[in-house]
């Protein structure tokens, strides 16, 4: 199974018309909205989990765009700021992955972001502010 | 000090402040000097090398700057101040203030949503300054014929300031407690998150680089000892608050509790953001990360056997942070040394605990070898004590 979560952008013209309804019937593919509004201009945002085979999800994505909406991958990661960071090791209490750990004997804090759940526990156990949270790349799609 | 003793080798400062300034002298850090001491012995050591370095980088709380404004049009003799809409405490002179590390800015929510984030207090505002970033001064004042202004508002620069001055209260604690929580939630305190049932276990120092570690009696620091502070020199002024000399020692003479502290001073006009950095402790407040190294000097054969101490012969506390810390019970859950804690785990009721450092050993390393290279260079003297610390 296959999982992301996404952000559509309706345009105005398209946001009255049944669209995500079809991602179920015709594309076999689940979705949990955590999100949505019509803006004051008629847009419409909403942001959606969207689960199916890799295939499907592909192809339900593909359908979306061709309906006029626009696709964004809303999914996040962490990043550390370098030049903030002083190897304290203080993240390293909360991380419950290991992606934060100290090599030994330098004591540098490692940062492996493959080990990351992004789990955001890190960005306030940091004292100096060193590790943030950012959107994935955009251009996924 | 101990001038009557009879020691194979004798020193004196200004005798290694002579091979500092001719280029002669021998500087390592108080982390080489443990296999010297080791393959050598003490008073080979003492006669080859003359100064050793030490470091500590981590928030230490009792921090703070005095800050003259210089005098406004009309004068103003101010008695609230506030740098980037933190209170600094203005009831010392017309135009002068004291921005302390700890207190968080005005509009801080603080931990009313808990655990609070405290995102900028005066530990930032004094990294600001010294990252020559402009900060917002607001003070008020209730008027005096000498000084009619009630209230200005300016911009300032550190570099345009008349005076800044760092005055840290209490720093570079001589050890201090490893912190571990035995209630049954999560608590955020100032050693950091702490699991329950003791799934974590924090501590705070750079063991066997820390300052105090190395001159377990305060035999060469005192009034006047020169230091590393804040990526510039600074000087020890006097015993930190709640300097406590007469803490349990080991035979080798280091505590095996929170001892000694040092009250430290020195121009923020020359210090560097990188070795003064705000801190925001989740769910305690903010703070400053200081960085602080004594060089040592070796002036006999029995002072470079105390800087040869290493993490295996250091020790501290196991404290409870979730119940006797707050309720002010002394209890010691076991002690551990700092090689142990240093590996990443400690033994706790027969399980492996991670062990989680708040110290920077990597910047503590950093700080021992720059002030090696300014003795090494010649740009850094060794300040004798006017008297040293009370031991």
């Amino acid at each position: 199974m296959y999982s992301k979560i996404l952000i559509l952008r309706f345009p105005a013209t398209e946001v009255e018309k049944p669209i995500v309804c079809y991602l179920v019937k015709d594309y076999d593919l689940t979705f949990n909205i955590l999100n949505a509004a019509v803006l004051p201009r008629k847009e419409g945002v909403m942001v959606l989990e969207l689960t199916g085979t890799r295939k499907n999800f592909k192809d339900g994505v593909q359908y979306l765009k061709n309906q006029g909406v626009q696709v964004e991958n809303a999914s996040q990661e962490i990043k550390r700021i370098k030049k903030k960071c002083t190897h304290c090791g203080a993240c390293t209490a909360v991380c419950p992955t290991g992606a934060l750990c100290i090599q030994r004997p330098e004591m540098i804090v490692e940062f492996d972001q493959k080990k990351c759940s992004v789990c955001e526990l890190c960005v306030p156990a940091c004292p100096t502010r060193a590790m943030e949270t950012r959107p994935t790349n955009k251009a996924f799609f | 000090m101990s001038a009557m003793k009879n020691y194979k080798i004798n020193k004196t400062y200004q005798e290694i402040n002579e091979r500092i300034r001719s280029g002669e002298v021998v500087v390592v850090t108080a982390e080489e000097i443990i296999d010297i001491v080791r393959d050598e012995g003490p008073v080979e050591a003492a006669r080859r090398v003359d100064v050793v370095t030490t470091g500590t980088f981590a928030p230490m709380c009792s921090s703070g700057a005095f800050v003259n404004f210089g005098h406004s049009v009309p004068t103003i003799k101010t008695s609230k101040v506030w740098l980037n809409n933190v209170s600094a405490y203005a009831g010392v002179a017309a135009v002068d203030c004291y921005i302390g590390a700890t207190e968080p800015c005005e509009d801080d929510p603080l931990n009313k949503v808990y655990p609070g984030e405290f995102n900028y207090g005066g530990g930032h505002v004094i990294q600001d300054l010294v990252a020559g970033k402009k900060v917002h001064l607001k003070a008020i004042a209730y008027g005096t014929d000498c000084y009619p202004n009630r209230m200005i508002e300016k911009e300032i620069l550190l570099r345009k300031l008349p005076q800044a001055t760092l005055c840290n209260p209490r720093n570079g604690y001589q050890n201090y407690n490893c912190a571990i929580n035995l209630s049954k939630k999560t608590i955020y305190t100032y050693m950091g998150t702490l699991k329950p049932k003791a799934a974590n276990a924090n501590y705070c120092s750079s063991g066997q680089l820390s300052p105090l570690f190395n001159d377990p009696y305060y035999k060469t620091i005192g009034l006047g000892t020169r230091i590393f502070l804040g990526g510039s020199t600074g000087y020890v002024t006097w015993h930190g608050t709640q300097h406590n000399p007469l803490a349990k020692r080991t035979k080798k003479g280091v505590p095996v509790g929170p001892a000694g502290t040092l009250w430290v001073m020195g121009d923020l006009k020359k210090m560097s953001p990188k070795w003064l950095m705000g801190v925001s402790i989740q769910g305690y407040g903010c703070s400053l990360a200081v960085g602080l190294g004594i060089p040592i000097p070796v002036l006999n054969e029995e002072i470079v056997q105390y800087t040869a101490v290493s993490d295996e012969e250091l020790f501290t506390q196991i404290i409870d942070y979730g119940h006797d810390y707050p309720n002010g019970i002394s209890k010691s859950y076991g002690q551990v040394s700092y090689a142990d804690l240093k590996s990443g785990h400690i033994k706790f009721r027969g399980e492996e605990i991670p062990a989680v450092p708040l110290s920077s050993m990597v910047r503590a390393r950093e700080i021992a070898e720059m002030l090696k290279n300014w003795i090494s260079k010649g740009k850094f003297l060794i300040g004798e004590p006017q008297f040293t610390l009370p031991a």
